[in-house]
């Protein structure tokens, strides 16, 4: 009986400090499934989804308080990994959030700019070049298209031009095959 | 004669050989406009050096390799310059790419040719010479053979060096003519590259199916040590990593190469370039081009690059009837042109102008019924149809995990396939796409990087601008410490941020009388003055 309690004590007291230390040791900084959303998402920064960025929208599908199906760059692609990543069934773009659009790419009317530094301060990823009164550019290999820049130019010299197809960029399409009819 | 090591699969596939190579090489014509792609390797686009209206020799170098991974390009005639944009060239996709339009003076005129004494010369700089020449693989693929020519980055020592006279795909016939005719020529440029790269043994792989290029290429190797391995005629034993196996056992890793395993291949047409480059200062700027098919006169042309598809046919007697595609390289694993007035380029070994008979006929497709004898010809041992199931349903990772990767588009799987599948089409598919989405996540990586940084950077100019305002009332600081109001002062800190103050020591007429702070803070200010 004695010999009962003491062993079972003994048991309970290692496994508490085991857990008590594990606890400490292997603790998890942050959010992980945080990061791995932030890394499904296209991080258009677009704001589509209703949340200033790409991460904010992860935190806030990570919370519970968003839906998986907010982000149209991010596309049906984007929500398939998204329901693979968190177990839930894909949906539907939700059509209040926007439609799926080609990749587009932000080019100022460089005669018509007139300096006002207004896209600059817009654009998410610091992709717009230029200082106040000095004709504004687009580097195009950090445009992610999020058209953000778009709304805020006072004389409309911002236009969003779809990505032409170049021979680097240029893929093989899905093989379209003719059946055999069923006999 | 040493043993062979058979690689697995592979096909007997219909030759077709003798249309082409029977006939010596001809010189090709000199066209009065030349089109010359500046991206005819792989890697990057060359830089073009020339502009609208420039006089060119021939052989000038018109593009200039930009990056390690890239080559030069050259004027193949003399003439003028009349356009440098985007015009159509050799490709699956059928667009555009930059070119160099050269219209042809008919004078032929060289440049200055220097002949090279290349033992004397660095390893590097030699290597610079063949980059400058606009050497690359003729095989087909076209990668810089400069890269290929430097070990210096591994630490391995060069085992085997072998010359791929394989020729594996039916029609194609231009290596075999080269080795008949050229062999001299072949074996000097190999003295290069074995100067280069001090490989322990040499061996020339060439199908059983060309025993004169055997006879002529035996006689030029007596006496340097280099042996000529005649190997059975087997589709693809041409293909790199077959043929190391087949000639030395080794297999090439997965998603590796064959200097993993100390073994370093070049194609025959290549070792003819970088003799002419070497021993007579002219660069790459014609190549051996099989033309047949249906065509009259089906031979071999020795063709200035740049000459559109169209005159080549011409010179071999025009199209007979019954074309019905255009096919660059062999029928196996070459693709169809949209039109026969795009260029000859380095890449191009064979234009096949087939007709239905030739062509694999485009029958209906019935569903996959795990025959399995896809899996038995796969030379690269892999399993085509579950690479096939996972290709067609989109799960890219699955596919990869049957390392769709080591699949090197041979054809054999479509070839055999009793349900007439077009298997290769949906690995190529496969392939494109995971490449696209690795390049898509690579951007969305900068880019959250970038906003991430903006973030950063805008919370720094934030705490800055706090700090100035800070420094320069510093009595706000200190009394906010003493009467210990600190959020009320922060918070009024904060609007007057918000407010143009040209001069802080200035106290603002908005803030008077608003709060009892308000008043210390300025009666403070003023004695500062």
């Amino acid at each position: 009986m004695i010999a009962a309690i003491v062993v079972l004590s003994a048991l309970a007291g290692v496994s508490g400090l085991l857990l008590g230390f594990a606890a400490v040791r292997f603790k998890v900084e942050g959010d992980p499934i945080v990061d791995k959303i932030d890394a499904i998402l296209p991080q258009t920064q677009c704001g589509q989804c209703g949340y200033p960025g790409c991460r904010p929208y992860a935190e806030a599908i990570a919370a519970g308080e968003a839906d998986i199906n907010q982000c149209p760059p991010g596309g049906e692609n984007g929500i398939v990994a998204l329901a693979d990543l968190l177990g839930r069934d894909p949906k539907p773009l939700s059509t209040e959030h926007g439609v799926v659009k080609p990749k587009m790419l932000a080019v100022v009317d460089e005669q018509n700019c007139i300096g006002c530094t207004l896209c600059i301060q817009a654009c998410p990823v610091d992709a717009i070049l230029g200082a106040a009164k000095h004709m504004h550019t687009v580097i195009a290999s950090e445009c992610t298209g999020c058209e953000l820049c778009v709304a805020p130019c006072p004389v409309d010299c911002i236009d969003m031009v779809p990505i032409t197809q170049t021979i680097t960029t240029w893929k093989w399409t899905y093989p379209v095959v003719t059946t055999k009819a069923a006999a | 004669m040493s043993r062979l090591f058979p690689f697995h699969g592979g096909l007997k596939t219909v030759r077709h050989k003798t249309e082409s190579n029977r006939q010596p090489i001809q010189p090709g014509p000199l066209p009065r406009r030349l089109t010359v792609p500046l991206r005819q390797h792989i890697g990057a686009i060359a830089k073009a050096l020339v502009q609208v209206g420039d006089s060119v020799l021939k052989g000038q170098m018109i593009g200039q390799a930009d990056g390690y991974i890239s080559a030069a390009v050259h004027a193949p005639t003399s003439g003028v310059v009349v356009a440098v944009d985007t015009r159509p060239v050799p490709h699956p996709s059928g667009l555009p790419d930059l070119c160099v339009v050269i219209d042809s003076d008919g004078e032929n005129r060289w440049i200055e040719r220097q002949p090279v004494v290349y033992r004397a010369l660095h390893p590097s700089e030699l290597r610079n010479i063949l980059r400058n020449a606009g050497i690359v693989g003729l095989g087909g693929a076209a990668f810089p053979s400069a890269v290929k020519l430097n070990l210096s980055g591994q630490d391995q020592h060069l085992e085997t060096l072998i010359l791929n006279g394989a020729e594996c795909e039916p029609w194609i016939t231009c290596d075999d003519r080269l080795m008949r005719e050229r062999a001299a020529g072949i074996i000097a440029g190999l003295h290069v590259m074995v100067h280069l790269l001090e490989p322990r043994e040499v061996l020339i792989g060439i199908e059983d199916d060309k025993p004169e290029a055997i006879a002529a290429m035996s006689e030029m190797c007596a006496g340097t040590g280099y042996a000529v391995r005649s190997v059975p005629t087997r589709y693809p034993s041409g293909s790199v990593k077959q043929l190391v196996k087949l000639l030395t056992g080794k297999e090439t890793p997965v998603e590796g190469l064959p200097i993993d395993v100390g073994v370093q291949c070049f194609n025959v047409a290549t070792a003819y370039t970088i003799h002419r480059a070497i021993d007579h200062g002219e660069p790459v700027i014609s190549r051996v081009v099989t033309v047949t098919g249906h065509v009259s006169r089906p031979g071999n042309l020795d063709a200035l690059l740049g000459t559109p598809f169209a005159e080549l046919i011409e010179q071999c007697g025009g199209y007979r009837e019954k074309v019905e595609r255009l096919i660059m390289g062999g029928p196996m694993m070459g693709f169809a042109l949209h039109s026969d007035e795009v260029p000859l380029t380095k890449a191009a070994n064979c234009i096949l102008a087939a007709s239905a008979e030739e062509l694999t006929p485009t029958r209906p497709v019935a569903p996959c019924i795990r025959c399995g004898a896809c899996v038995e010809v796969c030379p690269a041992n892999l399993l085509p149809q579950q690479l096939y199931w996972h290709a067609r349903a989109k799960e890219f990772d699955k596919a990869q995990d049957y390392h769709l990767f080591s699949c090197i588009e041979c054809g054999c799987c479509s070839a055999v396939c009793p349900s007439h599948i077009p298997l290769v089409q949906y690995y190529r598919y496969a392939k494109n796409e995971i490449w696209a989405q690795e390049k898509e996540k690579q951007k969305a990586e900068l880019a959250r990087q970038r906003h991430q940084a903006r973030l950063e950077r805008l919370e720094r100019e934030k705490q800055e601008r706090e700090a100035k305002l800070r420094q320069k009332s510093p009595a706000r600081t200190a009394k906010a410490e003493d009467s210990g109001a600190g959020g009320k002062l922060d918070i009024q800190t904060a609007v007057a941020q918000a407010k143009p103050q040209p001069l802080s020591l200035i106290p603002s007429h908005e803030g008077t009388g608003e709060s009892e702070g308000e008043k210390t803070d300025q009666s403070l200010g003023k004695q500062d003055v």
